[in-house]
C-alpha cells in the first residue's frame, strides 16, 4: 500500500543539500542579462523614451513594443500587452527591455533610458472605477460581472423576522514566494524558442510564447525548474518575463537570464484582488437563513489578466457552505490604474469568505445565539442544494469538521471563559470560522480542458509518470507516484515522475485551483489503470491465458501454470521485449451527472467541494492593540489523504498564509504606486508570529477521485482570517470588518464601538 | 582585491571587488548556488551562511569583510551523506518548495551548536529571521526537535 502513507518527498534530498537547481542557479556560456524599464506612472500617454548619449548602446541591446510580432499576452481578454505602446495603465508596466553581457551592465543601460509621459487621470480605488471617473476600460470598467439567482430574495425579505445587512473589505495581499520570478529564453537559429523557468503553468507560458511570436507549437519547448513558490503567483505571470526575456535572446542571439529582484517582483507582479463585500441577509427569529443578497466587486487592476475567472469562483462562494433558499449574488470586477491582481491560492473565495463568515458573526450577535448554532442550524448537508442549484449528492464532511474543530479546540467553554477571565490589558478571545472550496475548475472548465497525463514504461523496468502538472512544493511529484504505485500494486520507489518540459508531457492543464490531487491524479490514476491492461495484453499473449488472469499484488506479476511469480520489473521489460514501447495515456472526462448552464450560471459548478473549520485564540494588547495569536486549529475534509504529511503540510501552510492575510499583511499606495514592496515593510508570520497549530483530517471520500481526494490546495487559505477577526471581535468585544486588522483598524474599531 | 577564505573546510585564493556581496560570491565566483537570495536587504534568511561559526545574511556582507575567514555552507552540512538535521527536514516533510531550507537549516545548525535541547519556544526563537511561505513552520520546527533529540540518543 502506498497512498495513505507519508513517503518523504521525492526531491527532498536535493531541496535539503542544496543542489536543487532553481533558474538563477543556472547560468550557460555567453548568457546575456535582461532587465526591464517600467512606467512610473500609473496612466500616462508615452511622449518620447530618450536613450542617453552618455552611453555606449552598442554593447547592450534594446527591444520595444515593435519588436514583439502580436503585442499581447495571451490569457482570457488579450487586452495586455507584452510591451507598452503609447499608453501606460499602471505602474511598473513594462515598456523597454534591454539585455547586455552582465547585469551591471544591463542595470546601467536602464539608468540613461528616460521615459516622458504626458499624465492622464488615474483610477485608483473600486470607488473611482464604478463611478466611471475616467473611462480605462470599455464604457463602465467593468471586466466582467455575473448575478446568481435563487429563489426570490424581494419576496423572502417580505417575509423575514429579522434582516442583517453588513459590509465587508478587504485588501491586497501579495503571494510573496521566497524565490522571485525567473526565466531564461534560448532563441535558435531555426526561429524556435526554449524557454526554462519559475513557473506553475508550462503550458501557459507555451500558449502566450506560441501567440507572442506567432509560432507553431513545436517551435516551443518550455521547460520548469524547480519553482520556490507560486501560489498563484506564478500561474498567469511567468508569460510576461518568458515573453520578455525570449525577445531580448532573439535580438542578441544569446541565452538571455531574467531573474527580478525582490522589489521589483512585488510592484510588478500580481497580487490578490481587492474586494468590496456587501450582505443583506433575511432570517427567521431563530437563526433560519430565508434570503440573502450579496453584492461584490473586485479591483482587478490596469489589465484583465484572470479576473473574470476569479470572479465566478467568489460568486459562487459568496454565501458560503450554508442553504439558503432565496439568493441573489450580483458580482463584478472592475479596472483601475494598479498592476493588474491575478491569480492567488483561494482565487476569489477567501474574500467571498471573509464576507460571509463576518457576516455570519454579526447575525449571531444580532440575534444574540451562539456562532456554533447559527453554522449547525444552516450548514449545508448531504443532499442539500446549493446557490447554484448543485445537490450535494456525496462527500458532505460539514459536519464532521465542525464537530471535530470545537472538539479538539473546546471552543464553547473558551468563548465564555476568555470573556470572564480578561485581565487589565489584555484580553483572551476565540474565533470560528466554517468554510468550503469547490475542486477543479469552475463549471464546464475541467470539460474544456479536457487534461491529459501518461505513464510509460523505462528500460529498467520501472514505471515514468508524463505530466505537465508541475512541482512547486505542494508535492505533486511525492502523490502522483503514490497513486501510480497503488493503482499497479507496486512500490512508489519503482515510479518516476518525468521532467516538466512541454515537448515530453502532455498538456494535463494548469497546476492551479486545487485540480492537481483531485482532477490530474485521477487522470494519472487511469493512465496507470490502462498501462496494467495493456501489460496484462501482452502477458497473456505470450502465456496463453487470458488478460483477466494476469493479476498485479505486491510487486509481483501472476497468471496460472507461473511456477514463480515475476516481478512487476521483470515483468515490464519483457512486455518492451515484446513492444518497444509502452506508453499510456488518459484523459479527463466528467463524473456522470454532471451539468453547468454557463448562461444562467446554474448547475454543479464543482464535482464536489472541500470542507473546513477552523478555531483561532488569540491575545489582544489594549495599549498596543498587537495581536498575539495563541493556537490554531483546523478541521479539513479533504476525501482522502494521500499523503497525510503533506496534506498537513498544505493546511497549516496556508493557515498561516490566511493568518498573515487578516493580521498584518498589507499592500500600502501612493498614486497607484506600491510604498511597500519590500520584505521590511511588508510583514509576512515568522516562526515567532505563528502559534503551534493542530490539524485534523477528515476523510470522506469522494467516489470520483483519486482513493476518495478532493482538493486541498487552497481550502486552508479561506477560513484563517474570519476566524482570525473573530477571535478578536471576541477578545475586544468590538467589530472589525476589514482586514488586514492591524492595530490602527483595531483602535479605530474600539473608538467606532 | 585578492581575498582569501576558507569554505566548507576548502581554502580559496580569488581575485574579486571587495564590495561584491559574498553572497555572489559564493553563487557566481565559486558556483556554490545552494545558499540563495530572497530579498537582498537581510530580512528573509535565505542566504544564511556560517562565518567562523556565526550566522551572517550573507547577502549584507562584502567579500572583503569575510577576507581570512570561514565560511560554511549548506554544502557544507553534508559530506555525501545527509546530517541528522538534513535527514529530519526530510523525515518530516519539513522542505516544501525549498528555496528558504538552505538557509533554515544554517539557522537551526547554529541552534543545535549552542544548545542540543532547545524547546520550541527556542527553535522559534532560531529561525525566526528566516521567513518561510510554504509550510507554516510546524514541519520545520517538528524536524529540528527530532534532529535534536536522535543527536542525543
Amino acid at each position: 500500500m502506498s497512498v495513505g502513507k507519508n513517503v518523504t518527498r521525492t526531491e527532498g534530498r536535493d531541496k535539503v543539500n542544496g543542489a536543487a537547481k532553481y533558474i538563477d542557479d543556472y547560468r550557460y556560456p555567453n548568457m546575456w542579462y535582461g532587465k526591464t524599464v517600467r512606467s512610473t506612472v500609473a496612466h500616462a500617454r508615452i511622449l518620447a523614451v530618450n536613450f542617453s548619449p552618455n552611453f555606449d548602446w552598442s554593447q547592450v541591446v534594446v527591444v520595444d513594443y515593435k519588436d514583439v510580432p502580436r503585442n499581447i499576452v495571451a490569457l482570457i481578454f488579450d487586452d495586455q500587452p507584452l510591451l507598452a505602446e503609447s499608453l501606460v495603465k499602471h505602474v511598473a508596466e513594462a515598456i523597454v527591455l534591454v539585455a547586455a553581457p552582465t547585469k551591471e551592465l544591463a542595470e546601467k543601460a536602464v539608468h540613461h533610458i528616460e521615459v516622458v509621459y504626458e499624465g492622464l487621470p488615474a483610477v485608483l480605488s473600486i470607488e473611482e472605477s464604478l463611478a466611471v471617473k475616467e473611462k480605462i476600460f470599455g464604457d463602465d470598467n467593468i471586466f466582467k460581472q455575473y448575478t446568481i439567482t435563487k429563489g426570490s430574495v424581494e419576496d423572502a425579505f417580505q417575509s423575514a423576522e429579522i434582516i442583517v445587512e453588513g459590509t465587508y473589505h478587504v485588501g491586497h495581499q501579495e503571494q510573496l514566494y521566497i524565490e522571485t520570478n525567473g526565466i531564461i529564453a534560448t532563441a535558435k537559429n531555426d526561429g524556435s524558442l526554449l524557454i526554462e523557468g519559475s513557473m506553475q503553468c508550462p503550458y501557459y507560458v507555451h500558449r502566450a510564447i506560441k501567440e507572442a511570436f506567432q509560432l507553431a507549437d513545436e517551435q516551443v519547448t518550455v521547460i520548469q525548474t524547480v519553482t520556490g513558490g507560486g501560489f498563484g503567483g506564478k500561474e498567469d505571470f511567468p508569460s510576461i518575463v518568458a515573453g520578455h526575456a525570449a525577445l531580448l535572446s532573439r535580438k542578441c542571439g544569446h541565452p538571455v537570464k531574467i531573474v527580478y529582484d525582490r522589489a521589483e517582483d512585488f510592484a510588478a507582479s500580481t497580487k490578490r484582488h481587492p474586494a468590496i463585500i456587501h450582505h443583506k441577509t433575511g432570517l427567521t427569529r431563530d437563526g433560519r437563513l430565508l434570503a440573502a443578497e450579496i453584492d461584490i466587486t473586485f479591483d482587478g487592476g490596469a489589465y484583465c489578466t484572470l479576473s473574470p475567472v476569479v470572479l465566478s469562483r467568489g460568486v459562487i462562494h459568496a454565501v458560503g457552505p450554508y442553504k439558503c433558499p432565496n439568493v441573489k449574488v450580483s458580482g463584478r470586477v472592475v479596472a483601475t490604474n494598479t498592476p493588474p491582481n491575478g491569480a492567488f491560492r483561494g482565487f476569489g473565495v477567501p474574500q467571498a469568505c471573509f464576507g460571509s463568515e463576518m457576516h455570519m458573526e454579526k447575525i449571531a450577535k444580532t440575534l444574540g445565539i451562539s456562532p456554533v448554532e447559527l453554522r449547525r442550524k444552516n450548514m449545508l448537508k448531504q443532499g442539500d442544494i446549493t446557490t447554484t442549484g448543485q445537490q450535494l449528492n456525496y462527500s458532505v464532511g460539514t459536519q464532521e469538521v465542525l464537530d471535530a474543530v470545537l472538539e479538539r479546540s473546546d471552543y464553547l467553554s473558551k468563548i465564555e471563559q476568555f470573556r470572564q477571565t480578561a485581565s487589565d490589558n489584555k484580553r483572551r478571545g476565540v474565533g470560528l470560522s466554517f468554510f468550503y472550496h469547490g475542486g477543479g475548475f469552475t463549471g464546464s472548465g475541467e470539460e474544456k480542458i479536457k487534461g491529459k497525463a501518461a505513464v510509460q514504461l523505462l528500460a529498467n523496468g520501472q514505471v515514468e509518470i508524463l505530466t505537465a502538472s508541475t512541482e512547486i512544493g505542494q508535492g505533486v511529484k511525492t502523490i502522483f507516484r503514490q497513486i501510480v504505485a497503488e493503482e499497479l500494486a507496486i512500490s512508489e520507489n519503482s515510479v518516476t515522475f518525468g521532467k516538466s518540459d512541454t515537448s515530453k508531457v502532455p498538456d494535463s492543464g494548469p497546476t492551479v485551483a486545487s485540480r492537481t490531487t483531485m482532477v490530474v491524479g485521477k487522470v494519472v490514476q487511469m493512465a496507470a489503470a490502462n498501462l496494467k491492461a495493456e501489460m496484462a495484453k501482452i502477458i497473456a499473449a505470450k502465456a496463453g491465458c487470458d488478460a483477466s488472469e494476469v493479476k498485479f499484488a505486491n510487486n509481483q506479476i501472476t497468471y496460472p501454470n507461473l511456477a514463480q511469480p515475476l516481478s512487476f520489473a521483470q515483468a515490464a521489460i519483457d512486455c518492451l521485449k515484446e513492444v518497444g514501447e509502452l506508453k499510456t495515456m488518459a484523459q479527463y472526462s466528467s463524473p456522470p451527472g454532471i451539468k453547468w448552464d454557463e448562461i444562467n450560471y446554474t448547475g454543479d459548478a464543482y464535482p464536489v467541494f472541500s470542507y473546513a473549520a477552523d478555531v483561532v485564540e488569540v491575545e489582544v494588547d489594549l495599549d498596543t492593540y498587537e495581536v498575539k495569536l495563541l493556537k490554531v486549529i483546523t478541521a479539513s475534509d479533504i476525501g482522502k489523504a494521500i499523503n497525510p504529511a503533506m496534506a498537513e503540510g498544505q493546511i497549516e501552510g496556508g493557515t498561516v498564509q490566511a493568518l498573515g492575510y487578516g493580521l498584518c499583511e498589507e499592500v500600502v499606495w501612493k498614486d497607484g504606486k506600491i510604498l511597500n514592496n519590500r520584505f521590511t515593510n511588508y510583514i509576512i508570520p515568522t516562526a515567532q508570529d505563528v502559534p503551534e497549530m493542530e490539524t485534523i483530517l477528515v476523510e470522506n471520500p469522494y467516489p470520483y477521485g483519486p482513493f476518495g481526494a478532493k482538493g486541498l490546495g487552497e481550502l486552508p487559505m479561506d477560513g484563517g482570517a474570519p476566524a482570525l477577526v473573530a477571535a478578536i471581535n471576541n477578545a475586544t468585544g468590538t467589530f472589525i470588518t476589514e482586514i488586514p486588522a492591524t492595530p490602527e483598524r483595531i483602535l479605530a474599531a474600539l473608538e467606532r464601538s | 582585491m585578492e581575498v582569501k577564505i576558507t569554505i566548507n573546510g576548502k581554502a580559496y585564493e580569488i581575485a574579486v571587488a571587495p564590495m561584491k556581496r559574498l553572497l555572489d560570491v559564493l553563487r557566481e565566483d565559486l558556483n556554490l548556488t545552494g545558499t540563495k537570495e530572497g530579498c537582498g536587504e537581510g530580512e528573509c534568511g535565505a542566504c544564511s551562511v556560517f562565518i567562523d561559526g556565526t550566522v551572517v545574511n550573507s547577502c549584507l556582507v562584502p567579500v572583503c569583510q569575510a577576507n581570512g575567514c570561514s565560511i560554511n555552507t549548506v554544502e557544507g552540512l553534508s559530506n555525501g551523506e545527509l546530517s541528522n538535521l538534513q535527514q529530519s527536514f526530510i523525515d518530516y516533510n519539513a522542505a516544501q518548495c525549498g528555496i528558504c531550507i538552505p538557509g533554515m537549516l544554517i539557522a537551526a545548525q547554529a541552534l543545535l551548536n549552542k544548545n542540543s535541547s532547545p524547546s520550541r519556544a527556542e527553535i522559534r526563537q532560531a529561525i525566526a529571521g528566516n521567513l518561510c511561505r510554504c509550510t507554516g513552520y510546524m514541519k520545520i520546527v517538528d524536524a529540528i526537535e527530532a534532529a535534536a533529540l536522535s543527536s542525543k540518543e
